[in-house]
C-alpha cells in the first residue's frame, strides 16, 4: 500500500540525457503503464524507480520518502524481469523464498507466505520442479511469486509478457490485473505494447524520446492525444495523418491533421474529401482494413466493419469523414 | 553400436547430411582404426606395468618380456614403504597435496578475480584484466629465478606452501570465469539485488552453483596440472621426504654406473599414474550430471 511520486527524474548517461524530467504521481493501488517504442527510456525510468539505475537528476518517493539513495531491497518494491530472471539452479520454492531468506524471516512464515502466492498463482504442483522444467507460462508466474512473497509497496514489471506466445500473453495480462487487484499493491508496469498499455493501466504515461508525451486514462489518451507522437503510437492501426495544407484548411497554426481509421468511410468516386485507389485489403474477419493511397500520394487506412462491401483493389473511391473527427496538430506535433 | 530399428521406407532414404552411414564393412574398419590406435597408446603402459611385475634379472635379459610376472606384490611393497630415495606413498601423498592445493588454489582465486574484473565498476578495470591476461605469455619457467628468490627469502623451501603459492594464480582460469561469468544474464544480479541479496551473498548463492560444471572441468585439468609438475618441485625441495611423484621417479635413476631397480622405477610410474586416471573418470561424471542438472 503506497503511493510513489517522480518529480522532475532526469537521467543521464555520460553528457547524454536519456530521460529529460518526468513528473507523475501515482496513487495508492494504481496501475501505472509506461508505453514507449524501443529505446525512449521507459525501461531506464522504472529501473530508477527500482534503483538498479541511479538517478542523474529530480526525486523519487515513496510514500513521501525520498529513496533516491537507497539499495533496491530497502526500497519496499519488487521486480518482475522480462526474462523471468529466476534462479535456475534453485527449486520454485527457494527461487520464491529467496528474498525472506536474505531477510531472516522466520522459516514457518517463508512456507505460509510462499504457499500462500504458491496457491493464488496455481504453482502448488510445481514448487519442487527446477524453473528449466516449467513452461513460459509456468516461468512468468513463479517470477511473480517471487515479487509476492515480499508483500512489497510497489510492483514492478519491465515487459513481463514478451517472452510468452500471443496467446499466452493475453491470458497472462488478464492474471496479472486481476491479481493487482486482488492484492491493491501500487504497480508500474513498462511495454511497447499499446494493447497491453490500453488494457491494463489505470492511467499510462507515453513516453517518446525521454520525455512523457502524455499522462493519463487509455480513453482519454486514445481519443484526446497531446501530439502526432501519441495519435501514432497508440491505436492499432496507427492515426492516418494529412498534410493540412493540402486539404486547403491551413491557417499557419495548424500544419497537419490526423483521423484515426474508424472514423474514416469509403464513398464513391468524387463524393468524398479525398480521392485516392484501393491499394489493397485485409480481411481479419470483425473488421476489415482498407488501404487507400490518395491522388496526392499520402496512404491511409480505412477501418470498417467486416460485413461492409469491400472495394476490389485498383477501385477508384473517395474517402470522407466528419469534420468533428480531426485532431489538429502543429508544426512541433503538438495539439492545436 | 547398432542401427536402430527403422521402417523399410525409412532404411531406403539416404542417410542425413553430415552423418556417416555406420554400416557393413565401414563399421568394421572403423572400429580397426580405433583399436590399432588404443592398442598403439596403450602398449607403452603394458610394457611399464610387465616390467613392474618382473624381477630385474629378467628385465635386463633380452627379450623383454611381454606377459607379467608374478613379482607384482613383492616390487609394489618395496615401491610403495621404502622405496629407493623415499617411499613412494609419501611422494604420492606430497603430490597430492600439491596437485589438490594448486587446483583449488587457482579455482578459487580465479573465482574472486573474474568475480571482480565482471561484476565491479573499479577504476583501471580493464588494465588490471589486461595485465591478468598478459601473464598467461609467462609460463613458470621464464619466471622461475625471480620466484625461487622470492619463494627462498619467505623460507618456504621444503615445505608445502612453497610448493602449491607461486603456482596458484591463473590466467587461464580468470579468463575461463570471466566469460562464463558474462553470459550469465544481468538480470539475474539484478535480480539478486531486489531481493537484498549483497555482492558475496549473490556470488555464494547463485553464482557458485550455477558455476559448478565449470569448476569440475577446470578442476580436472588443474589437478593434472599439479600433479605433473616437474621443475618447480625439482627446484624448491630438497629433503627428500618433500620430493613429488613426478620429480621423484626421475630421483630414482642412479648417477653413475650404479644399475637402476628398474621393477621398482616402473611401479613408480604405474602408481603415479593413478590418481590422476582416477580424479578423470570420478570427476567426468560429475561433469556430466552438472551439465544435465543446470542450465542458464
Amino acid at each position: 500500500m503506497a503511493t510513489l511520486t517522480l518529480e522532475n527524474v532526469k537521467k543521464t548517461f555520460g553528457k547524454t540525457e536519456v530521460i529529460h524530467g518526468v513528473d507523475i504521481d501515482v496513487a495508492d493501488g494504481e496501475f501505472i503503464v509506461i508505453v514507449g517504442p524501443s529505446g525512449c527510456g521507459k525501461s531506464t525510468l522504472l529501473r530508477m524507480v527500482a534503483g538498479l539505475e541511479s538517478v542523474s537528476e529530480g526525486e523519487v518517493r515513496i510514500n513521501g520518502a525520498r529513496v533516491n539513495e537507497k539499495e533496491p531491497m530497502e526500497r519496499d518494491i519488487a521486480m518482475v524481469f522480462q526474462n523471468y530472471a529466476l534462479y535456475p539452479h534453485m527449486s520454485v520454492f527457494d527461487n520464491m523464498a529467496y528474498g525472506l531468506k536474505i531477510a531472516k524471516t522466520p522459516k514457518p512464515e517463508i512456507a505460509e507466505r510462499v504457499a500462500q502466492a504458491a496457491k493464488m498463482l496455481q504453482l502448488e504442483p510445481y514448487l519442487q520442479r527446477r524453473p528449466r522444467e516449467l513452461s513460459g507460462g509456468q516461468r512468468q508466474r513463479v517470477a511473480m511469486g517471487r515479487a509476492i512473497v515480499r508483500k512489497p509497496a510497489v510492483f514492478l514489471f519491465d515487459e513481463p509478457l514478451s517472452n510468452l506466445d500471443a496467446k499466452l500473453r493475453v491470458q497472462m495480462r488478464l492474471e496479472i490485473k486481476q491479481l493487482q487487484r486482488e492484492l491493491g499493491v501500487t504497480a508500474l508496469y513498462v511495454t511497447h505494447d499499446q494493447v497491453e498499455a490500453m488494457t491494463l493501466a489505470d492511467r499510462m504515461i507515453v513516453m517518446n524520446g525521454g520525455r512523457a508525451d502524455q499522462i493519463g486514462a487509455p480513453l482519454e489518451v486514445y481519443a484526446n492525444p497531446a501530439t502526432d507522437f501519441v495519435a501514432g503510437f497508440i491505436g492499432s492501426p496507427p492515426t492516418n495523418f494529412l498534410e493540412a495544407s493540402s486539404l486547403g484548411i491551413a491557417d499557419g497554426q495548424q500544419s497537419r491533421i490526423g483521423i484515426r481509421p474508424e472514423h474514416m468511410i469509403l464513398t464513391a468516386r468524387g463524393a468524398g474529401r479525398l480521392d485516392g485507389h484501393v491499394l489493397y485489403t485485409e480481411a481479419l474477419g470483425a473488421e476489415t482494413l482498407v488501404h487507400v493511397r490518395s491522388s496526392a500520394g499520402d496512404t491511409l487506412t480505412i477501418r470498417q466493419d467486416g460485413a461492409a462491401p469491400t472495394p476490389p483493389e485498383g477501385t477508384d473511391i473517395s474517402v470522407a469523414w466528419d469534420e468533428t473527427q480531426q485532431m489538429f496538430f502543429d508544426a512541433e506535433g503538438r495539439r492545436s | 553400436m547398432t542401427a536402430p530399428q527403422t521402417s523399410p521406407a525409412a532404411r531406403r532414404r539416404p542417410p542425413p547430411d553430415g552423418m556417416v552411414e555406420r554400416r557393413g564393412r565401414a563399421y568394421w574398419l572403423t572400429h580397426l582404426g580405433l583399436i590399432i590406435g588404443v592398442a598403439f597408446i596403450f602398449f607403452p603402459i603394458w610394457l611399464a606395468f610387465v616390467a613392474s611385475t618382473v624381477s630385474q634379472p629378467e628385465i635386463v635379459r633380452p627379450p623383454m618380456p611381454l606377459l607379467p610376472g608374478d613379482q607384482f606384490f613383492a616390487n609394489y611393497r618395496e615401491a610403495l614403504f621404502s622405496g629407493i630415495n623415499a617411499p613412494v606413498a609419501l611422494m604420492l601423498l606430497n603430490s597430492g597435496i600439491m596437485a589438490i592445493g594448486i587446483a583449488v588454489g587457482k579455482i578459487v582465486i580465479s573465482l574472486l578475480s573474474a568475480f571482480a574484473i565482471v561484476y565491479f565498476n573499479f577504476p583501471l578495470r580493464r588494465l588490471f584484466f589486461w595485465l591478468i591476461f598478459l601473464t598467461l605469455m609467462l609460463p613458470v619457467e621464464v619466471r622461475i629465478v625471480p620466484t625461487y628468490e622470492v619463494a627462498a627469502n619467505f623460507g618456504m623451501l621444503n615445505s608445502y606452501s612453497g610448493l602449491i603459492f607461486p603456482l596458484i594464480a591463473s590466467a587461464t582460469a580468470t579468463f575461463l570465469f570471466r566469460q562464463f561469468f558474462m553470459t550469465v544474464p544481468d538480470e539475474l544480479a539484478e535480480a539478486a539485488r531486489v531481493d537484498g541479496a549483497k555482492p558475496m551473498r549473490f556470488f555464494w548463492d547463485i553464482l557458485l552453483p550455477m558455476s559448478r560444471t565449470n569448476i569440475a572441468a577446470l578442476f580436472v585439468i588443474l589437478f593434472i596440472y599439479g600433479w605433473n609438475q616437474y621443475l618447480w618441485p625439482l627446484l624448491i625441495t630438497t629433503d627428500p621426504s618433500m620430493n613429488t611423484i613426478v620429480m621423484g621417479i626421475k630421483q630414482m635413476f642412479p648417477s653413475g654406473d650404479d644399475t637402476a631397480n628398474w621393477p621398482v622405477i616402473m611401479a613408480t610410474s604405474i602408481l603415479a599414474m593413478i590418481p590422476p586416471v582416477i580424479v578423470v573418470i570420478s570427476m567426468q561424471r560429475l561433469f556430466i550430471r552438472g551439465l544435465v542438472d543446470s542450465e542458464k
